[in-house]
């Protein structure tokens, strides 16, 4: 599973501002609310979290050390 | 492609015209379609008009010398950008690029200017909305005494990391900006600072911390 930016439907307006602004078509709007769609493309270039006005979608970052990752 | 009327009520400079009058307005604005990365207006530059934005997201920013990007606002559909500039008659203060597609709207200087002369009352509306921008500029600037944010920004991820196992606690660019009390922009180019001085790897979803001495460093915490 891919780890992907996170909406919180209840908080989210349907504006659609994150999805123009999104380079890698992660993000699409499903019912008038933003959907997430799982792909390796998406960067985490956290566009999506700065342009969003309701805080709806979030990129919540690990924090880790390099040699935990080895 | 013309502006829509009703998308000219609902923007703040406009919003208390009559019918008529928003059909005089109507004719003073051009419209343009934006692609992503487009620049829209260059920071130094003369400014030649005041822009709306009518679909999409701009984003305004300044550029240092040595090339480091701060953004200062992003502008989304029915706000204004590139106002001071028009008013004071001095270059662009910001650069403006489009976040991704952006239908745009604009009203010439000189033809903004003649229709507040003919529309004084509309100027209070006008003082309040660049108090508005004043006032979260001053925020900025506050948040903007930068060594001290890349200290606090340091000790967060200190104080964050997990064990790799992607169980703990994750934050957000906004998380870390309330916790160090700072703006989103400015804790972005924070981690930036820390990357590009290799203390830090921005790895997609995680921060990786690469150098743990200079960290601790940086937030000033005793190795």
């Amino acid at each position: 599973m891919i780890e992907m930016p996170v909406v919180d439907e209840a908080k989210c307006n349907g504006c659609g501002l994150c999805v123009s602004v999104c380079y890698c078509n992660a993000l699409v709007l499903v019912g008038g609310v933003v959907t997430v769609v799982e792909t390796e493309e998406c960067s985490w270039c956290t566009e999506c979290e700065a342009v969003c006005p309701t805080g709806a979608i979030a990129c919540p970052f690990e924090i880790v050390f390099e040699r935990s990752l080895a | 492609m013309e502006v829509e009327v009703a998308f000219l009520k609902s923007i703040q400079y406009f919003s208390k015209l009559t019918p008529h009058e928003l059909e005089s307005v109507k004719k003073l604005i051009f419209a343009k379609n934006i692609e992503r990365g487009d620049t829209i207006v260059l920071e130094g530059e003369p400014a030649e008009a005041l822009y709306f934005v009518g679909t999409g997201a701009v984003k305004m920013y300044r550029t240092s010398i040595d090339g480091k990007e701060q953004v200062l606002n992003i502008v989304r559909p029915g706000d204004s950008f590139n106002d001071v500039p028009v008013f004071d008659g001095g270059p662009n203060l910001a650069s403006a690029q489009a976040m991704g597609p952006v239908t745009l709207y604009g009203i010439l200087k000189h033809d903004l200017n003649v229709f507040l002369q003919d529309h004084p009352r509309i100027t209070i509306h006008i003082v309040s909305l660049l108090a508005a921008q004043v006032r979260h500029l001053v925020s900025l600037v506050e948040d903007l005494s930068f060594r001290s944010v890349v200290s606090r920004v340091a000790k967060i991820l200190l104080e964050y990391v997990g064990d790799g196992k992607g169980l703990g606690q994750r934050l957000t660019q906004q998380d870390m900006a309330a916790i160090a009390g700072t703006a989103r922009e400015v804790v972005s180019r924070s981690l930036r600072a820390l990357e590009s001085d290799g203390v830090i790897r921005m790895d997609r979803h995680r921060i990786v911390i690469k150098d743990i001495e200079a960290l601790k460093d940086t937030a000033g915490v005793s190795t």
